[in-house]
């Protein structure tokens, strides 16, 4: 068993970047996350394990350091929230069309605009629709513990340099702030200089002694090749989503009445499905674990079975939903219940809607 | 001399110059007359001869010089506007031993890049910043740039920079001098061979001061023409370039070895 330890879910995904073996931490203070800069700042990784931390001007620079440092091969991240993501946007289209891998940790707070500092999950559209300009994806996975904003972070590296694309680890102020227990996993060890250049010959860290130079690009002038790239980068994406879902269900096996709800929202609907089976409401969760690629499988798979109806549970207006209803295409019913602006529904609140909405409707 | 045949003549022996085999065979996409390709030419050469070749790492802007990758052969970035000192600093953060450099125009640098190359210089990264002033946008077509002197000509200044209007023309150069963690800050040209000569003499001492550890960042403004975008042939834009941009942007060095230069 790991070293157990009690700490804030920004704690954890700061010291899992420690852990994982990263190179280099870029970013700008921002609530509700801006434990994560704090506690590497006081944690000194230069001295464990020669990690560089740098509080950067903004989170438009910070990201176009993940750009520079992840497009040399090291390991990279960084973190904000929902306005600074906006900010990084132009970056991170940059990014998945120059394919360099990195890390980037959304801790979701309430919008639009300014917003609030409390917790949301109405940045979902941004996070796996685009976001920036251009034909691209992020993979995204959605925390749902401190323990999982621990364990992301080194499956999130894995991805990014196993696929050479960003990875977005997206939770909210609820995930960020809370205090649970999590088990930390034992340190992975950086790579070395030589490791880098032996392992990622395509990253631009000095061209190799009687080889052509590396360059990290995503212009082409041409509009033929420019059409090649966008090919070879959706190909790589049809690959993910044949590959990397990832999903978790609870309860699902005889639920006439499915709620669909990942990150805080999934935690709340746990008690609302001991709530509704006390009542003798047959409900079951299906947890999305990456954002995107989206479980369609799965849901798929209870369509089939005949399900009575779909409820998505989300700190959004809908987002979310919409994602459900595409892989449903009218067969069943689907719905949407969310608090917004920082408000967080209640385990009952969820019951209720899932019985107007679905078993009343 | 006057019995030298060409096969003399390409005799390795009476080889006097050379291209750099830094610079790759591809034709310039640059205007006849423009002096980016002089610039890349120097830097190449400077880090060719410091035998830097294969520890050095370039990030170029966007502009003009938007293609500087397909021209320098060395290890090279594409960054976004603006963006190149961030690219720049976490390059130079995770590889401290390599040479890292930016290549950057007027509007990336001082207009849409002011907060990353000030916060950089500020920071005092360990890179070399090569700075091109030509006084306009040339790619996007010859638009307004922050370095447009009062009353020029633009396609967004079409009567002329009017300053109340428009706003002053910005010397961010004598700007960044100011910082405490800029270490060489000099305005060069390389429209004559006397020019390029003290350009490249320039250019060595800021990839000698990253190499020696100097603490600061070495900055070079070099001013050059666009003769498209100014519509003037090459030869009348470098006499306009003298006569209208070097009394505003002085050539000369204005920080040495951390210490501002005392004016006379």
């Amino acid at each position: 068993m790991g070293e157990l330890k009690l700490m804030k879910g920004n704690e954890a995904l700061a010291e899992a970047a420690i852990r994982a073996g990263a190179d280099a931490y870029f970013g700008y203070p921002i609530t509700p996350q801006s434990e994560v800069i704090e506690y590497l700042m006081a944690e000194k990784p230069e001295d464990r394990t020669g990690m560089v931390v740098l509080q950067a001007e903004s989170e438009v620079a910070s990201i176009n350091m993940l750009y520079g440092a992840g497009g040399t091969g090291k390991k990279v991240m960084t973190s904000s929230s929902s306005p600074g993501i906006s900010l990084m946007q132009e970056g991170l289209s940059y990014i998945a069309g120059a394919e360099i891998p990195c890390v980037v940790a959304n801790v979701v707070r309430g919008g639009p605009g300014l917003g609030d500092i409390q917790p949301a999950q109405s940045d979902y559209f941004q996070a796996v629709k685009g976001g920036g300009h251009g034909d691209y994806r992020l993979i995204v996975l959605a925390p749902s513990s401190v323990q999982e904003m621990s364990d992301f972070v080194p499956l999130s590296f894995d991805l990014a340099f196993k696929y050479r694309t960003p990875v977005m680890i997206i939770s909210d102020g609820l995930i960020g702030q809370m205090m649970e227990k999590v088990e930390l996993f034992e340190q992975r060890d950086r790579l070395t200089d030589e490791e880098v250049i032996e392992k990622y010959p395509w990253a631009t860290n000095g061209k190799p002694v009687g080889k052509e130079r590396r360059i990290l690009t995503s212009l082409d002038l041409d509009p033929h090749k420019l059409e090649k790239h966008n090919h070879h980068l959706q190909a790589k994406y049809r690959e993910i989503e044949e590959k990397e879902v990832l999903s978790e269900t609870l309860h699902c096996d005889d639920a006439e009445y499915i709620m669909v709800a990942y990150g805080s929202s999934a935690r709340i609907a746990q008690k609302t499905i001991q709530l509704a089976r006390e009542e003798g409401i047959k409900v079951g969760l299906i947890r999305p674990i990456t954002l995107w690629p989206y479980p369609k499988k799965e849901i798929e798979k209870y369509v089939q079975k005949g399900i009575k109806g779909f409820l998505s549970v989300e700190m959004s207006m809908g987002q979310m939903v919409e994602d459900i209803r595409l892989v449903v295409e009218g067969r069943t019913k689907v719905e949407h219940f969310g608090r917004v602006g920082g408000v967080i529904h209640s385990p009952e609140e969820v019951l209720e809607a899932l019985k107007q909405k679905l078993i009343g409707g | 001399m006057s019995g030298l045949t060409v096969q003399d003549i390409v005799k390795p022996e009476n080889l006097v110059y050379k291209k750099t085999d830094l610079m790759t065979d591809k034709t310039l996409s640059y205007c006849p007359g423009c002096g980016h390709g002089t610039a890349h030419r120097l830097i190449m050469e400077v880090i060719e001869e410091l035998g830097k070749e294969h520890e050095t790492i370039g990030v170029a802007p966007v502009g003009c010089s938007v293609l500087a990758y397909e021209f320098m052969n060395v290890d090279m970035q594409e960054a976004a506007h603006g963006r190149a000192p961030a690219v720049a600093t976490a390059i130079k953060r995770v590889w401290p031993g390599r040479v890292v450099f930016t290549y950057q125009g007027d509007g990336d640098l001082a207009a849409i890049g002011t907060a990353e190359t000030i916060h950089a210089c500020n920071r005092g990264e360990k890179i070399v910043i090569v700075f091109i002033n030509n006084g306009i946008y040339g790619m996007t077509g010859g638009q307004m740039a922050p370095t447009t002197l009062p009353g020029m000509k633009t396609s967004t200044s079409p009567y002329g920079r009017e300053v109340i209007a428009m706003g002053n023309p910005l010397k961010i150069t004598e700007l960044v001098a100011q910082l405490p963690g800029t270490y060489f800050v000099t305005r060069q040209a390389v429209h004559t061979a006397s020019a390029v000569r003290k350009a490249k003499k320039a250019l060595m001492k800021a990839f000698q001061n990253q190499i020696d550890e100097k603490p600061g960042l070495s900055f070079i403004e070099i001013v050059s023409n666009c003769n498209s975008g100014w519509k003037m042939t090459p030869v009348d834009a470098n006499i306009w370039m003298e006569e209208n941009m070097f009394p505003f942007y002085q050539l000369g060095d204005i920080k040495k070895d951390g210490q501002l230069i005392e004016k006379k």
